[in-house]
């Protein structure tokens, strides 16, 4: 079930470790000890139509952003007129207020903010580049998510999600695509992201416990990827482009023999192409995997001999 | 499909040997099995899966199974979880 609410609060903003969140460059300058309110909408508002008065459609519950324009307007108020405008300003839920350019708020503003429990904070960026960075903190902080279980790796550059029952190989065809070169994302439980407005899914390592790469394998036990394969053949995150199914070859089962079938898998709602892969012993799986990955890849620029098999039949 | 929640009885919580035992019940069952806990779901018959959702003492977890075999491994898991996994 994917889940969504994360729960962010300003103080996320400040310090989450995440390094999108060290590129906003926020500093706090009140409101310290209101920071663990929640931002619940992942948009911003420029307040420009409610410093005069119109609150039609007020963008209540986001962050809201004071660059210059906001600023000046603010400052060149008389001060009881400004505090009237902030006194309905403040009056509705506000997440906390962030002014760009490293500006700072009036007094009225500071005074009435610190009454109403919203937080003032500050950044030295502009506000086109601030609120793009914080977009795309958002996305990634409010991405849809689902942990499935599964192995991902990076092959040849294409993110190859590898699913199957428990048992029919998974992690030992990681294992060997390791020694050939590849990179292991993580074993067993991959944790799904939505992003790019719902049209790409990100699989990252799930470990809650310390962030280190690990495949489980039958006989050996729960080896350490870093240890035995070094950092170079470990990922944190890789866009899933192409789905594995590994399958103990059935009887009757009819498998891809042209590849014009393009099936697809569903993740998060969005469709990533399948492959079905017979597995059987005398099978090498890390190689039709290595080649799966390749063909993919050739697939989306070239033409497959299919295209040109019917490209040739029209002309006769 | 079969549904059982049940409490971590060990102080060291599901670690890698829990984690075994677990796992060497599961895989004998053609069924699905999972694990549940605070949202996360993970696959019974994975070690890694279950170490990842880092379970502590006292807490409670939900076990599913589905499909062949399902009672037989939930009788197993249940009594595996009340007999705090032979520690110590």
């Amino acid at each position: 079930m994917p889940r969504t609410d994360p729960g962010l609060t300003v103080f996320d903003l400040l310090s989450s470790p995440l390094p999108e969140s060290q590129k906003l460059l926020l500093k706090c300058l009140s409101g310290q000890d209101h920071l663990e309110s929640l931002v619940q909408e992942p948009e911003v508002n420029r307040p420009g139509l409610a410093l005069c008065g119109f609150f039609n459609h007020f963008g209540e519950h986001r962050v809201q952003i004071f660059g210059r324009g906001e600023t000046a307007f603010l400052q060149q108020l008389a001060e009881k007129k400004q505090t009237s405008v902030l006194l309905d300003f403040f009056s509705r839920p506000i997440a906390c207020c962030i002014f760009t350019h490293s500006l700072q708020p009036t007094e009225p503003f500071t005074f009435l903010a610190k009454s109403a429990n919203v937080p003032i904070l500050q950044t030295e960026l502009t506000s086109n580049e601030f609120i793009t960075r914080l977009l795309g903190f958002f996305s990634n902080v409010f991405a849809p998510r689902e942990t499935i279980h599964g192995v991902l790796v990076e092959v040849h550059g294409i993110g190859m999600l590898i699913l199957g029952n428990s048992g029919v190989g998974k992690s030992e065809a990681a294992l060997e695509l390791l020694d050939r070169g590849h990179r292991l994302v993580s074993d067993d439980l991959v944790e799904l992201r939505l992003i790019n407005g719902g049209r790409t899914v990100v699989g990252h390592l799930v470990n809650n416990l310390n962030q280190h790469h690990y495949i489980e394998i039958r006989g050996i036990g729960i080896i350490n990827v870093e240890h035995l394969f070094g950092t170079r053949s470990c990922l944190q995150r890789k866009n899933v482009d192409l789905v594995i199914r590994l399958e103990l070859d059935a009887e009757g089962k009819i498998y891809e023999r042209t590849s014009y079938q393009n099936r697809t898998y569903e993740l998060l709602g969005v469709r990533v192409p399948l492959l079905a892969i017979p597995v059987k012993p005398g099978r090498n799986i890390p190689v039709i995997l290595e080649s799966a990955a390749l063909h993919f890849r050739g697939n989306q620029q070239a033409e497959t001999l299919y295209d040109a098999v019917l490209t040739r039949l029209s002309v006769d | 499909m079969k549904q059982v929640d049940v409490t971590i009885p060990n102080r060291a919580g599901l670690h890698a040997r829990p984690a075994t035992k677990i796992v060497q019940i599961t895989s004998a069952y053609p069924c699905e099995t999972q694990l549940c806990y605070k949202g996360e779901t993970a696959n019974a018959k994975s070690i890694m899966g279950i170490i990842a959702l880092g379970i502590t003492y006292n807490e409670t977890v939900t076990l599913i199974t589905d499909g062949p075999g399902e009672e037989e491994a939930m009788e197993k898991l249940v009594q595996l979880f009340q007999q705090g996994f032979h520690d110590e």
